[in-house]
């Protein structure tokens, strides 16, 4: 296995995106995925098809879902023959799931497979406090109904509570919107440039609706046909009238308007080798060129929580030999506004590229009219698991329209101070 | 897998049988539907008429050759599956004596699901006014002959031109078998020019084609893709976007592909093709199922509400065939089924929109299979035209005007999905090269617009 080969991405599909509690507040992971599945498995004809593999996951999980891919799997059209697994990388999930594909078609390890990811914010699972999750093993322990009775009698109305899972650091304590207020703060991200950025984030996503951009993108599930969260009318005005939810006093910019809302989803994209593409009438649409994850120390402080990718960028530019503006596309996942200002500010910034990246010059700015072209998380919102799926498959379509050779790259920080990031090219 | 209504069911228990009989109420049977592996007939099949012609001895062979057990007179006791009468002979009104004497006798022997089709000539085509009278006679005692009939019993008549008689046994044999369970009291029109000859349908007629079903995903539509894949084909399964979620269940259940396009969206005929040719390497059959009603009053209804029916129903399938039978498009030997109804015919109080369009749908036919370009490529182009037919829609019509709805016709019960689908498989079929330019009505001889 010394040579290797390209790997296609032939397309995409996603459910369109629900808020929490929203329309799929009952549906789970697993029926999400497999639905997403199911759509793609249509639309590219594979159904009893035995392809390489599907890697999927999702952040939020329950233990039942151990392997939740596969599940979703034999839940669909696909063949039975198909194998699966699960992976988890926090928001990476999804483009992550991506690259490991991309790399096994490339090794010549598989010839096709589906990558994907799910999250429901809804159907999370109810976790019982660690004090009472210990009393009620002891309790299973028990064989005699005397232990059984003293088992019981240990839990005290005190250990009973539940905890639903949050979006909290477990080694700060601190909620992912807390760290990037004071990412936001410390590089100056104002309150408009943010609201900017979440207009933007509305109005493209509900033009690339209206030009149908996603009618091979997406099936619609449950009675949704298309992101829930988007409002195609929103303005400034209206942006500018929402309360701040994360940051203290004056300085804080962070609203419910330019932080993308729990969501629930999932997205699917179909990869395979040139030969299985030809052999299955499918025409490439994006070459995956490379890939790169990074991650930072958060826990001191040192950097920020969502900064990661601002690492993974210039080592993977490096490798390739390409600037930050040798690219027609950029998608950087809209965790929140500040998170994508902060990030294209530290790469504009001569003592960040310096300091922290060793770098003669910085990157240097980027044409925000090639940033996030349809829209991103903050207005399609961010099941966390399927936002690389999402990316990934509108990203490779849209540099097929724009034409060979033409370059895109995708940016997506994830939880634990972590980012994966990856270029795609036209075919 | 074709479940009786309440009522077919009810009166076929012996209270229900007492009560319908003494009350004189219709009795529908549970119609003969066509399952893969059976045979065309499950009796013997009288065929006979009017003189030693080219076309009794091409049905005889053909049908024998289809595991017919074709038989010249009717025995004593022997129950019939069919009777097939050939009058292509008949010069003048009293060579339809030869329609009567064989016909008489074994209409009483008629089994259940029997089928009598009765094989003419093109009055238009006729030599004098006495030939003519006769041929056109045909037509009057078949569709009477199909009121005549109990038990699921059917009557059509099959108007061939001469020497296209061995290409008129496709038809004869989809009328003959379980396929054309819901067809009644239709005449189909054969031939016009040089026409291959067409075998009985065979198991899987459509293997190797590429079909394209617009509204694909539920009702009609999916059972067209069901039976057409059934048949053979690779179906490409389009709808609208807002329907892809049952839309993909469809085309994975077919092991098709599925399209979320706009009919009325001016790049779907394009996007059809592509797809078609992209992943299939090509197209053989377009079915233009896609339609809406938006019923009023044409008093209350306004020119948005109007337009939308006329958009969908009618104006899209002329955009779309622009490209789709353009030179190159459809492959040579092409099918094309567009889905009229029996409103288009007869009219519908509160329907004028979907009525227009639907009219509109046989005027589209008469003009594609009258297009010489079309017929140098082998391309037929027909129509079904669906009566009352058991869907969704049909489900939430109220209880009474669904019940006169469904009992207005020979058989006294509502048509099923498939029964559609069997008639555009029909025509999709590799023999019917010389079927062109008709609308068969899948209505059970719906006393409207008969």
């Amino acid at each position: 296995m010394t040579t290797t080969r390209r790997a296609a991405v032939l397309g995409g599909n996603r459910i369109p995106f629900a808020r929490q509690f929203g329309p799929y507040a009952e549906a789970s992971n697993q029926d999400m995925l497999t639905s997403a599945l199911e759509g793609l498995v249509a639309r590219y004809g594979l159904a009893g098809e035995r392809l390489g593999e599907v890697v999927a996951g999702a952040v939020i999980k329950h233990s039942r879902d151990f392997n939740l891919t596969r599940e979703a799997v034999l839940g669909s059209s696909l063949s039975p023959d198909t194998p699966a697994y699960d992976v988890q990388q926090a928001c990476g999930t999804g483009l992550e799931a991506s690259i490991l594909l991309a790399n096994k078609i490339a090794l010549g390890q598989a010839d096709s497979g589906i990558a994907g990811g799910v999250d429901s914010a809804s159907d999370a699972p109810v976790v019982v406090a660690e004090r009472l999750r210990r009393k009620l093993l002891r309790l299973s322990r028990a064989r005699s109904t005397a232990d059984r009775a003293k088992a019981l009698a240990q839990i005290r109305p005190t250990d009973i509570g539940i905890q639903v899972p949050g979006a909290s650091e477990p080694r700060t304590g601190m909620t992912m919107g807390q760290h990037m207020a004071i990412t936001a703060e410390r590089w100056g991200i104002t309150r408009e440039a943010q609201d900017e950025l979440a207009l933007a984030s509305h109005h493209r996503l509900a033009t690339a609706y209206e030009a149908g951009f996603f009618d091979d993108l997406m099936t619609p599930y449950l009675g949704l046909t298309q992101d829930q969260n988007l409002r195609p009318g929103t303005t400034l005005d209206k942006l500018a009238s929402l309360r701040t939810v994360f940051g203290e006093g004056e300085g804080a910019t962070m609203t419910a308007g330019n932080s993308t809302p729990l969501s629930d989803g999932a997205a699917t994209v179909l990869l395979g080798s040139e030969e299985w593409a030809q052999a299955h009438g499918l025409k490439p649409l994006a070459f995956f060129v490379d890939g790169e994850t990074a991650a930072v120390d958060h826990v001191s402080g040192d950097e920020g929580l969502l900064m990661a990718p601002a690492y993974a960028v210039p080592r993977m530019l490096a490798r390739q030999g390409l600037t930050l503006q040798d690219f027609d596309l950029y998608e950087i996942h809209e965790a929140f506004a500040s998170t994508v200002l902060s990030t294209l500010a530290a790469w504009e910034s001569e003592s960040f590229c310096r300091d922290r990246l060793g770098l003669d010059a910085p990157l240097g700015s980027i044409d925000r009219d090639r940033l996030n072209v349809t829209g991103s998380s903050l207005a399609a919102g961010h099941p966390f698991a399927a936002t690389g799926g999402r990316i990934v498959a509108t990203l490779a379509k849209l540099l097929a329209e724009r034409g060979s050779g033409s370059r895109g790259l995708v940016s997506v920080c994830a939880a634990g101070g972590q980012g994966v990031v990856a270029i795609l090219e036209a075919a | 897998m074709a479940r009786a209504d309440g009522y077919t069911a009810f009166v076929g228990t012996p209270v229900g049988r007492r009560l319908a009989s003494t009350l004189g109420l219709p009795r529908p049977v549970p119609l003969r539907r066509y399952e893969p592996g059976q045979p065309v007939t499950e009796g013997p099949v009288l065929v006979g008429g009017h003189g030693d012609t080219p076309a009794l001895a091409a049905l005889r062979g053909g049908l024998v050759a289809a595991g017919v057990d074709v038989v010249d007179e009717a025995g004593e006791d022997a129950r019939l599956a069919g009777v097939v009468v050939d009058l292509t002979a008949a010069e003048d009104p009293a060579d339809l004596e030869s329609l009567r004497a064989l016909l008489s006798p074994a209409l009483r022997r008629l089994d259940r699901c029997a089928r009598v089709v009765v094989v003419g000539r093109h009055p238009e085509s006729a030599s004098g006014v006495a030939q003519r009278a006769a041929r056109r006679a045909l037509e009057g005692v078949t569709r009477s002959v199909a009121k005549e009939l109990r038990a699921g019993a059917t009557a059509n008549l099959v108007l061939v031109t001469e020497g296209a008689e061995a290409a008129a046994l496709g038809t004869v044999g989809f009328l003959l078998s379980a396929r054309s369970a819901y067809v009644d009291g239709q005449v189909v029109r054969v031939g016009g020019g040089s026409v291959p000859d067409a075998a009985v349908q065979a198991e899987r007629p459509l293997a190797g084609t590429v079909a394209a079903v617009t509204g694909a995903a539920r009702g009609i539509g999916a059972e067209i893709a069901r039976t057409l894949a059934r048949d053979g084909a690779r179906v490409v399964c389009v709808d609208v976007p807002g329907a892809g979620a049952p839309l993909a269940a469809v085309a994975n259940e077919v092991g098709g592909t599925a399209l979320q396009t706009d009919v009325t969206d001016e790049r779907a005929g394009a996007r059809i093709l592509e797809h078609a040719t992209q992943r299939h390497g090509g197209l053989d059959l377009v079915v233009h199922n896609a339609g809406i009603t938006r019923d009023k009053l044409l008093a209350n209804t306004d020119a948005q509400r109007w337009a939308s029916v006329l958009d969908v129903n009618l104006r899209s399938i002329v955009r779309m065939n622009e490209t789709l039978l353009a030179p190159g498009a459809l492959r040579a030997g092409g099918r094309v089924v567009l889905v009229s109804s029996i409103a288009g015919i007869a009219g519908n109080r509160g329907q004028s929109s979907y009525a227009a369009s639907k009219a509109g749908v046989i005027g589209l036919v008469d003009g594609y299979a009258a297009d010489a370009g079309l017929r140098r490529r082998r391309i037929t182009v027909n129509a079904v035209a669906p009566g009352f037919v058991e869907t969704e829609m049909t489900a939430r019509i109220p209880l009474a005007t669904r019940e006169v709805g469904r009992r207005l016709n020979s058989l006294s019960q509502g048509g099923l999905p498939v029964d559609v689908a069997e008639t555009v498989a029909f025509f999709a079929g590799d023999g019917q090269a010389a079927v062109t330019g008709n609308v068969v009505r899948v209505c059970g001889q719906s006393l409207l617009g008969a």
